[in-house]
């Protein structure tokens, strides 16, 4: 049960402070790489990480979460622009930001459990999206606390399996990444 | 105009303005070979790839040019990877061409495949694999861009057989444009006037720097600013060089095996001006306890080095050159005369200290290391250029020898490699063939790559390598006499090693041996009359140690002296 033990991280301190970063880079071969061998070889911590193409197909964007005191993100963040196919980088722990993630649970369903696992999952506006002789699948999307709370009412029940996508982020108004300082 | 790829690589090579490469061939990059051969820049083969890398480095070093290295796929790629580890930890400009097998094939655990990129990631500035001929161009032109700009570092472009003979339109590119590179190259002008502040304001100034002075070519600068100020300057192993070592403001090395008055100094400085430098381990001894009084202003190119190790109170980023000419003219508005005058007592605490302890050894009836280097800078007036293996040998020639310029003392810092110091006088001969090159070696490191003996007296390259030869891995055998012990295990080579004369004769170089002292000076001036590769074999004093000595990790100013 993974999951459980990055719940119980909670909120830490300052210390460690959860930092939700993003960046744009280019969409080459081996970018992914660089920056997953920039982490690994500083021994840098990454939570969770997220790639995907943006409108313009030559530029990817990157949602890294990572924890650490104030010095160790400091040189995360310059690390990762000394990179060169990284064209920018910003730490929304700085800004007013909204942050999703998707997870799909598979939770066991008995004649006992159905009933209130439909509650739960109508309380946190999931869905169901796939039923088994013993199971069911369930989608949701949420920030981290919404989530670490659906995942606290279903543990009881039994997970199967959790798949998460990794958290993606975007800072709040009318700025996009590019304009952001 | 169609071209292939290799007659695009010796056009791009050309337009870069490279004269010499450092190679060896293989399978996966004869094409360009081919081509290469009618090119028309001076071509070394050397022994092994790791000493191309090395020589290049060396190249590099001395001239302040891009070295270039061309070897093949699969192993003569993977042999190269300690010379590059060792040029990106020192930040050297370095451009690695290696073959590749052809694109098709990648993956497939070809015939002398190996993933160099991936291999070099962590160790290059940065790579490419070319994929289509039509980047080709582009990615040597950034290759070198990227090499040689902001901190400079070794670049990797890993070439495949089918793209060296694809045939495509060739245009150069005239100008870079890398959206996620552009370093900062100017100081930060507010940052500039508060350092000025704190500087006029202190009362014991230091200058630390290191090989960032070398990198960008500011020692000019640097002289100015510590003579009109009348700061004293303490050098990274890297720096040295960069200051002159014969200068009463010149406190010499810090750090490990640092001068007692420069490590004093470090722990007495209410203001340190790190220049270039990167508050290394070596440098700092333990962290916590330098230089407690000092308020610190950090310059520096890359943003990464800043606060890294040391909380800095004043950081600037930008080219060092840069910022300490903005600095000169910004001190022509300043009254800077009563500061001077106010620094006396600093420069008498600093006299006290060098009559306390100052570099000092005992000629006995045995060769002592370090009057082999000092008779080497009597008989060169400090006008050679030195590289060094790694251990004793190059703590005492960083000791000993009195650099005067910039770009005369080669050596291996970040990495250590030993190995290093005889293919880099190689290349540092080849860059400037008139001036003499001595490489000071040590009997374990020498035999790391003596092969390239016979690429010197190939190219009738005149370096004198001497080797201070004390029979042992000495600077091993000293930490294992001072923390283990006096348990010498492995690291002992007496009666084990060949006889370096006859070595060096076997590959039709000149053998040389000094076993007293007495013979050391005649020995000298007879190698540097000789105008062909000269190998010296000192016979030292087995058990002689470097001093002073601060154990790792622990406060600057806790120094063994005897
Ligand atoms: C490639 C490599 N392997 C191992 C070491 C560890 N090491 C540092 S100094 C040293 C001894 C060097 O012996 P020698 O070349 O005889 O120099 P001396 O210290 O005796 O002057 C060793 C083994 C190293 N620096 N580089
Ligand atoms: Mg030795």
């Amino acid at each position: 049960m993974e999951f459980i033990w990055s719940l119980e991280f909670g909120d830490w301190n300052l210390i460690n402070m959860r930092h939700v970063i993003t960046l744009l880079v280019e969409n080459e071969f081996g970018v992914l790489a660089r920056i997953a061998g920039l982490f690994s070889g500083r021994g840098f911590n990454i939570e969770c990480l997220s790639v995907a193409e943006t409108l313009d197909p030559a530029v990817s964007t990157m949602t890294i979460v990572t924890r650490g005191d104030d010095q160790i993100i400091e040189q995360v963040l310059k690390q990762l622009n000394k990179l060169i196919p990284v064209i920018k980088v910003v730490d929304l722990i700085d800004k007013d930001f909204v942050e999703r993630e998707m997870i799909l649970v598979k939770v066991l369903a008995t004649e006992k459990t159905r009933e209130e696992i439909l509650r739960i999952v109508d309380i946190f506006r999931g869905k169901v999206i796939d039923v088994g002789a013993k199971t069911y699948t369930i989608e949701i999307t949420g920030d981290e606390k919404k989530i670490d709370a659906l995942l606290s009412l279903l543990k009881p029940l039994g997970i199967k399996e959790l798949v998460r996508t990794g958290r993606v982020a975007m800072s709040r108004g009318s700025k996009a990444m590019t304009e952001l300082t | 105009m169609k071209k292939t790829g290799s007659q695009i690589i010796v056009e791009c090579l050309k337009k870069e303005g490279v004269d010499t490469l450092f190679n060896y061939p293989g399978g996966a990059v004869l094409p360009l070979f081919d081509e290469l051969g009618s090119a028309p820049f001076r071509q070394v083969l050397v022994r092994h790839e790791q000493a191309a890398v090395h020589a290049a480095d060396g190249y590099a070093r001395a001239s302040g040019k891009v070295g270039v290295v061309v070897v093949t796929s699969g192993p003569g790629a993977t042999n190269t990877v300690t010379g590059i580890a060792t040029a990106y930890m020192d930040s050297i400009p370095i451009a690695i061409l290696t073959g590749q097998i052809p694109t098709s094939l990648i993956g497939n655990d070809a015939f002398q495949e190996a993933d160099i990129v991936g291999i070099t990631r962590p160790c290059t500035k940065h790579n490419y694999l070319v994929k289509e001929i039509k980047d080709l161009s582009r990615i040597l032109k950034e290759a070198f861009y990227i090499a040689r700009s902001g901190r400079p570092g070794p670049v990797l472009i890993d070439l495949p057989k089918d793209i060296l003979v694809d045939s495509a339109e060739f245009k150069y590119p005239e100008k870079v444009s890398i959206r996620g590179y552009r370093p900062t190259l100017e100081g930060h002008p507010g940052q500039i006037q508060r350092a000025i502040h704190l500087i006029l304001k202190s009362k014991r100034p230091l200058l630390y720097v290191g090989g960032g002075i070398i990198s960008s070519n500011a020692s000019k600068e640097l002289f100015h600013l510590s003579e009109k100020l009348g700061i004293p300057v303490t050098m990274t192993l890297m720096g040295l060089g960069g200051f002159p070592g014969n200068h009463s403001l010149s406190l010499g090395m810090l750090g490990m095996h640092g001068t007692y008055r420069a490590n004093m100094a470090v722990m007495e400085s209410d203001l340190l001006i790190a220049v270039g430098a990167r508050f290394d381990d070596r440098v700092t001894g333990k962290l916590e306890s330098f230089a407690p009084q000092a308020k610190v202003i950090h310059i520096d190119i890359d943003p990464t080095s800043i606060s890294k190790n040391v909380r800095v109170d004043l950081p600037i980023v930008g080219d060092c050159k840069r910022i300490l000419s903005k600095i000169l003219s910004l001190l022509e508005k300043e009254e800077t005369h009563s500061f001077r005058e106010g620094l006396h007592k600093w420069h008498r605490q600093i006299e006290n200290w060098k009559a306390i302890y100052d570099m000092n050894y005992q000629q006995e009836q045995i060769i002592k290391p370090q009057y082999v280097i000092e008779k080497m800078d009597e008989l060169t007036g400090g006008e050679a250029i030195l590289t060094t293996e790694v251990g004793q040998n190059q703590m005492w020639a960083a000791q000993y020898y009195k650099y005067l310029k910039p770009r005369t003392f080669l050596t291996s810092g970040g990495l250590g490699t030993m190995g290093y110091g005889l293919p880099a006088a190689i290349g540092a001969q080849v860059a400037f063939p008139n001036r003499l090159v001595i490489g000071i070696s040590g009997d374990g490191s020498f035999q790391m790559n003596s092969q390239e003996l016979a690429t010197a007296v190939q190219y009738r390259l005149p370096i004198k390598v001497a080797i201070l030869n004390n029979g042992y891995l000495g600077m091993v055998r000293q930490w294992q006499e001072f923390f283990y012990g006096k348990r010498y295990a492995s690291s002992s080579l007496e009666g084990v090693s060949p006889d370096f004369v006859k070595l060096a004769e076997a590959y039709g170089a000149v053998g040389l041996r000094a076993t007293k002292p007495e013979e050391v000076v005649p020995v000298l001036k007879k190698a540097f009359s000789i105008p062909e590769p000269v190998v010296i074999d000192f016979v030292i004093d087995p058990e002689e140690n470097v001093y002073p000595m601060v154990p790792a990790g622990e406060p600057l100013n806790q120094m063994r002296l005897v």
